[in-house]
């Protein structure tokens, strides 16, 4: 079997507007019983899915944090202030006629404008959990290819989804892991017949837009045998210029992972901007012989932001090859760290990984960690570890200020110039956003 | 209009009356100016009270030893925040720089080629240069691209530089000699009213320096003062000056023509400094 997957995730804390909330249904604050049936009955979930959420409020509440190495900034969430479900009154809409004004305004303001569709196979975008736009590009559809929210796979195409539905991610594997199985929605179900390559990225672009509302999006992507997909996914929560760092309120906690068969090859993008502490570490199991798994991220910790990310790598075939590039940059008092596990069993041969990690310090109070955990048992296996640390100097800085540009100018230059290589083997348009939210971020940290 | 030794005095109040047409007229509206400059850094005096006027049109040296403040004035010029400015003036077009920021300085029309350029690790050539040039178009203009590599890449053939350069990280793992090249390259690009070259001869070969002679040379004209700042009168082969003054201990002590390099090559900085006690002076 030979797939391969891309995946893009971009998680924004950039965005200094907001428009009034306009939301219909709401399951209010708090997590109990209610809450989970509230979001079925809204959703119209098929019987086995109420109980897949049942199951996971269950677990969510019998497991206890994470403590083995989760930052104690974890303990201030407080779960009974948060809001589960959100949403507009609007049903998806497809056409982009149909998004309502406000909406497409903060899009507009987000860079996703009209013409930027034209790049973009599909795209899906959701306001706060409910997808209101979605617009598939004909060829996709008639490629066979499925890209809907996930309520609507998982009840128009159950026979697709619910083989792998929870299987990659189980209820079980951490504690919020299961609060995601308790009260997801939306998200992308995507499938992709054997043999299609599809060209462009499919794209969701999706929002939060209302205060200690927690976004507990799913999402699954199937790549049939030698068929080929990338799809990028990015998420801007609303700054008031007035309340400082509102979106440094978001705790962004995500579990991502590939399961990569015989000859497939996983790719992850991953870049996290913004949030007070983002814990992601997307991970590739190569469950078959010469499966690839790859992950490139790209973190930025702010003043007051605690970015820990990295990667997991489960070797559990012959000949199967790893690679994580990862790259940080701490501004002010934030901080980067960085969290890898590489794990290659002893009854393996032939396995390869290679992990490369840079830290970009930009101020004398930024902080980066390095936690590296590799496990290689067995003969005829080879890791090899790379890392960095550097700065931007301040005579660097005034070099370039003495050609013109703004102190803020300078740094977003350095930045982007620390992340350049990295940067170039990502899809154009994700590298053209990536960069004008490092200048936006730096514009906001100088001066 | 060179003054003679021991002129000074008049010179200096030539200098503050300069906006007023008179004998001493001084035309400050198209010159970089430093009045009686004083700069500490970690509490040592390291210019002290040093003047200077470079018209729009004219090439002036400063030659001196190591550790006269050649440097410092250079930075300081371009204001780096380092160095603390304890009096004195430093002026472009009438405009005061002291109050305003490198990047503004430098959007105003000032360029300094660095001694020891920095590296921009990751940062292409073309991109740095696009930079610049954009941070000098008026709000909401873009910069047209194939214009700006026309001009990049006539640029390059002047200085001898292959075009693959454009795609190099700034600096970075740069010979000396690329480096100043570089410098000289963003010097031909963005085009400033006064450019202060510092040190920009130090570790060229022959063949290099006559290149960037060449460039610096292509560059002269009535729309730009240049400061050359060297430890040696070699470069001053290459580069006639019109002005040239001699910097001893942070002040200027001797000025005179292109001539004066030549005598001063032959007899040496004790020599200028044994001039310090009675100072020269001049535009």
């Amino acid at each position: 079997m030979k797939t391969n997957t891309k995946a893009v995730d971009i998680n924004r804390g950039i965005g200094d507007f907001a428009y009034p909330e306009r939301h219909v249904r709401d399951a209010g604050i708090g997590l109990s019983e209610k809450t989970v049936h509230y979001i079925s009955d809204v959703k119209e979930d098929p019987d086995w899915v109420r109980e897949f959420r049942l199951r996971g409020l269950k677990t969510f509440l019998e497991k206890p944090l994470p403590t083995h190495w989760a930052s104690k900034d974890l303990e201030a969430i407080d779960f009974d202030k948060i809001r589960y479900y959100l949403a507009p009154g609007t049903a998806p809409s497809r056409s982009w006629d149909e998004v309502p004004e406000d909406i497409k305004r903060t899009f507009e303001r987000l860079g996703i404008p009209e013409q930027e569709r034209k790049f973009l196979a599909g795209v899906e975008a959701q306001f706060d959990s409910e997808a209101v736009y979605s617009n598939i590009k004909k060829a996709v559809g008639e490629q066979g290819v499925i890209f809907v929210g996930s309520t609507e796979g998982l009840k128009n195409h159950p026979e697709i989804f619910r083989k792998w539905f929870g299987k990659v991610i189980p209820i079980g594997d951490n504690k919020f892991s299961a609060l995601n199985s308790a009260v997801f929605s939306g998200g992308s179900f995507i499938y992709v017949p054997p043999g299609v390559k599809v060209k462009h990225p499919l794209q969701a672009y999706f929002r939060i837009n209302a205060e200690n509302f927690g976004q507990f999006e799913r999402t699954l992507i199937i790549a049939d045998e030698g068929s080929e997909v990338t799809y990028m996914e990015g998420c801007t929560a609303p700054k008031f210029i007035t309340v400082q760092n509102w979106s440094s309120n978001v705790f962004n906690l995500v579990t991502k992972r590939g399961l990569a068969h015989e000859d497939a090859e996983v790719k992850w993008i991953d870049c996290n901007i913004g949030s007070r502490l983002t814990m992601k570490y997307p991970g590739v199991i190569m469950k078959g012989r010469k499966a690839r798994g790859e992950v490139f991220s790209i973190a930025l910790a702010n003043d007051g932001q605690h970015q820990d990310t990295g990667a997991k790598m489960i070797h559990a075939a012959d000949e199967t090859t790893s690679n994580i590039i990862s790259k940080s940059i701490s501004i002010g008092k934030g901080r980067a760290t960085y969290r890898g596990l590489v794990h290659v069993p002893k009854h393996l041969k032939h396995c390869k990984n290679n992990t490369e990690c840079d830290a970009l310090l930009i101020n004398s109070t930024s902080r980066t960690d390095t936690y590296p955990a590799i496990t290689v048992r067995g003969t005829g296996n080879a890791v090899q570890h790379e890392a960095s640390v550097s700065q931007v100097s301040s005579e660097q800085i005034f070099y370039m200020q003495q050609r013109g540009l703004t102190e803020a100018q300078a740094m977003s230059l350095s930045v982007n110039g620390f992340v350049n290589d990295l940067v170039r083997q990502f899809p154009m348009e994700y590298s053209v956003e990536l960069k004008r939210l490092i200048e936006l971020e730096m514009e906001g940290s100088v001066g | 209009m060179p003054l003679r030794a021991g002129r000074r005095k008049k010179a200096e109040a030539a200098l503050a009356s300069a906006a007023k047409p008179g004998i001493f007229w001084v035309p400050e509206m198209n010159a970089l100016v430093v009045k009686d400059l004083h700069v500490t850094i970690a509490g040592q005096e390291i210019v002290r009270g040093l003047s200077l006027v470079v018209p729009r049109g004219e090439v002036h040296a400063i030659m001196g030893p190591n550790g006269s403040g050649k440097s410092t004035l250079a930075k300081v010029m371009a204001g780096h925040p380092d160095y603390e400015i304890t009096a004195g003036k430093i002026a472009m077009d009438d405009q005061d720089l002291l109050e305003l920021e490198p990047d503004e300085r430098a959007r105003l029309g000032l360029f300094l080629a660095f001694q020891y350029p920095s590296e921009v690790p990751g940062v292409t050539i073309a991109n740095f240069l696009r930079a610049a040039v954009q941070a000098r178009l008026p709000d909401g203009e873009e910069l047209e691209a194939t214009d700006f590599y026309a001009r990049l890449y006539e640029k390059m053939e002047l200085l001898g530089m292959d075009r693959s350069f454009t795609s190099r990280a700034v600096n970075e793992g740069f010979s000396g000699g690329e480096k100043k090249r570089t410098e000289i390259l963003q010097l031909a690009m963005l085009e400033p009213k006064y450019a202060v070259l510092d040190e920009t001869d130090s570790g060229l070969d022959i063949d290099a320096l006559k290149t960037v002679a060449h460039g610096v040379n292509s560059l002269r004209g009535p729309d730009i003062g240049i400061l050359l700042i060297t430890h040696y009168q070699r470069i001053l082969n290459y580069i006639v000056p019109d002005h040239v003054h001699v910097m001893v201990q942070g002040r200027i002590v001797r000025s005179g023509g292109k001539e004066l390099a030549l005598e001063l090559e032959e007899r040496g900085y004790d020599w200028a400094r044994d001039g310090a006690a009675e100072p020269a002076f001049t535009r």
